[in-house]
């Protein structure tokens, strides 16, 4: 039995939710197959993955996958998903979302969670466009590219997604396309295992919204563009400005370490446990509202 | 015309200074097409496209309080999303127009119609119109503008329609000339306008134990003036194209000893139901409710007074609560009219389960019964629903 198999039998749900409700040739397929790659090169038993997601397209994605899985509202993914970790912190929380769901109604959610740095992978499959509503434009359409809501070009400029994520303080930011699929399946691994908030954007193909407005005849059209329009981030360091015009660039941007959110919690809650101080003022306040809860008490007026 | 399509037009004729949108289905062709308008500059309308629709909500709430007319639109999800600035837009008394498509409310998550969306909010302080079809759809969208901005009454209103059902299929619509939009309209000046620079004002600011409650009181006051604007102006609209409106549309209900009472689209199916039964000389009748908000109680109670049975049709449940918002409003109305009428309360159609004419005619069958014993003990009951409780 093949490898891709393999996987397929052990993490897909078999019956009733198959085939997918995506369309044929979408990248949504190549971004699924690359998460459960990797979470099999983990080895991480599948009963403690949590998989989370908001609205959308991608939203489907916990529908077919055999974890722990929470289908929430559009925008939310991240915030149920950091629920999910600081209840159980032994699960391996992953918060798959589209472009519009991470950036746009969640994009306050994506800079927290960055900023926060709790231990947790989001994965951003960015197609340009909002799919499944019929190709509004999103905070990622590019500049003068068309949309339903933009049928003479985007004015708007879009959100560089991992320069977003570097700045707004995420620990592993990576960047891959659904025509790497190999690649963007290892940068999902590396990010699970990194320790800290990890972001993997995946640029990927909406050709039934994105693709129809925007000259590209087939979804091999879009997967052609993202192998000619892309560098990795080694060949891009000796290019200048006006070679890399617009094109995006791919691999890890940012690695690096930080005290994790949970971590950090369980520090303080020790800290704060084994301090006199901080103890005798813990007291102090439960002695001042059982003192309160006595004057309360109908015997004593 | 699609009820969606029939709604964007409304809105092209009206042409608000402003519209903000997000996309949720089945809303979304409704601002595809309007986006359409104004793109091929069929439309002078500022449209701004949000990143939520809590921002939908409260831009529509700036430019109307900067004296523009405004309109948005959503469904479900994006109506709950709204909901901080959905009060807020009804306590500021901004004559905001919003059409709702209805759709369930997740969890599970669910793109198809039922109630609770609007039911959710029927305390929001809004005014609410259920329509049956798209025409009716059309037809408040027009009537909605100039409800909201009369001066007795000053509220935000909420045009539904049910989500597929209607926003999705088509039928033909009698459209009126941009003209006669134009001057059914009118021109609108804003009584108070943050950009009014001779005569500036504050809206909103904090206001606590001092004037909170009288401002609150102020409010019922628009409402209790409502149903007098809304049946002027469906009467007028009716001089002016022939189709007119009052608060709710009494079906063969005069004489009618079994009587339903809805709102939405089933009352299309339910009069096709009303009118076989007549055929079998079925004393039957129905009740289709227009205006939620405000809720007509004493005209209801007329209405329903020589009725021997009830039966409620709700499209949402309110959980705890004895029977849907529909039912329990039956109820309140008929308290204290001396009607000891038994009545009965069928849940039907969530997450857009469909509601066929056997449904309909099952929940007649049982109003016989009613009619002879009174209110029964299983006075709620699920129409159409798999397992207990279910008839």
């Amino acid at each position: 039995m093949s490898e891709a198999i393999e996987v397929a039998r052990t993490y897909l749900r078999p019956g009733k939710k198959l085939p997918t409700v995506w369309c044929g040739g979408c990248g949504l397929g190549i971004i699924m197959s690359a998460m459960l790659r990797a979470i099999a090169a983990i080895g991480v038993d599948k009963n403690k993955v949590a998989v989370v997601s908001g609205i959308g397209c991608t939203g489907r994605m916990p529908t077919y996958v055999d974890f722990n899985t929470l289908h929430t509202t559009h925008g939310r993914g991240l915030a149920f998903a950091t629920g999910v970790k600081l209840a159980r912190p032994e699960l391996t929380v992953i918060a798959a979302m589209g472009d519009g769901d991470a950036l746009a109604i969640g994009g306050n959610h994506f800079i927290h969670a960055c900023r926060r740095n709790i231990d947790m992978t989001a994965i951003v499959a960015n197609n340009q466009i909002y799919g499944m509503t019929g190709g509004q434009y999103s905070p990622t359409t590019p500049h003068g590219k068309r949309g339903t809501t933009a049928p003479y070009g985007n004015i708007e400029y879009a959100f560089d997604t991992t320069a977003l994520a570097v700045g707004a303080g995420a620990t592993f930011v990576a960047r891959s396309s659904v025509y790497h699929a190999r690649e963007a399946g290892l940068l999902i691994e590396k990010a699970i295992r990194h320790k800290g908030f990890s972001v993997v954007e995946i640029i990927s193909n909406c050709h039934t919204s994105y693709g129809r407005m925007n000259k590209f005849a087939s979804p091999v059209a879009m997967l052609e563009w993202m192998r000619d329009n892309s560098v990795s981030i080694k060949a891009a360091e000796h290019m200048d400005a006006d070679a890399l015009e617009g094109k995006f660039t791919r691999g890890v941007m940012v690695e690096s370490d930080k005290p994790e959110f949970i971590q950090s919690y369980d520090e303080m809650a020790e800290r704060v446990a084994t301090d006199p101080a901080a103890v005798a003022n813990v007291k102090k306040v439960i002695q001042s509202y059982d003192a309160m809860a006595d004057r309360l008490k109908p015997e004593n007026g | 015309m699609t009820g969606n399509d029939a709604t964007a037009e409304a809105m092209r004729q009206i042409a608000p200074d402003v519209v903000t949108c997000f996309p949720i289905t089945p809303q979304t062709e409704l601002m595809h097409k309007f986006a359409e308008h104004v793109a091929d500059g069929d439309v002078d309308t500022e449209l701004v496209l949000v990143e939520s629709e809590h921002s939908a909500m409260s831009a529509a709430v700036g430019a109307a309080a900067a004296g523009a007319r405004a309109m948005t639109a959503t469904a479900a999800n994006g109506l709950a999303l709204m909901w901080e600035i959905v009060y807020i837009a009804a306590s500021y008394r901004l004559p905001i127009v919003m059409p709702v498509v209805n759709r369930a409310l997740s969890g599970p998550i669910n793109i198809h119609c039922d109630h609770s969306d609007t039911m959710g909010c029927r305390d929001t302080g809004w005014i609410q119109l259920y329509s049956e079809n798209a025409q009716e759809a059309y037809d408040n969208t027009l009537q909605a503008l100039r409800i909201a901005e009369h001066p007795d009454v000053l509220l935000p209103v909420m045009v539904t329609f049910d989500g597929f059902i209607l926003s999705h299929t088509a039928e033909i619509l009698e459209g009126l000339e941009d003209a006669e939009v134009k001057d059914w309209i009118g021109t609108y000046e804003a009584k108070y306008s943050i950009l009014n620079t001779d005569d500036p004002v504050t809206i909103g600011p904090l206001d606590l134990q001092d004037y909170y409650f009288e401002h609150k009181r102020q409010q019922v006051e628009g409402m209790r003036h409502a149903p007098d604007v809304i049946r002027e102006i469906g009467r007028a609209y009716g001089e002016l194209c022939g189709r007119s409106y009052d608060l709710f549309e009494a079906y063969r209900l005069e004489d009618a000893e079994l009587a339903v009472v809805a709102l939405g689209s089933t009352c299309g199916t339910t009069k096709v139901v009303v009118d076989e039964l007549r055929e079998q000389g079925v004393k039957a009748g129905l009740l289709k409710i227009r205006s939620f908000r405000p809720f007509p109680e004493a005209e209801i109670a007329e209405a329903l007074g020589n009725a021997k049975a009830i039966g409620v049709l709700d499209r949402s449940i309110s959980f705890g609560a004895p029977g849907g918002p529909v039912h329990k409003e039956i109820k309140a109305a008929l308290y204290g009219t001396g009607h000891e009428i038994g009545i009965v309360n069928y849940i039907y159609g969530l997450g857009g389960r469909d509601m066929s004419m056997n449904d309909i005619k099952t929940a007649f069958a049982g109003l016989e019964k009613v009619a002879r014993e009174g209110t029964p003990d299983d006075n709620i009951r699920f129409l159409g629903l798999r397992g207990e409780g279910g008839v």
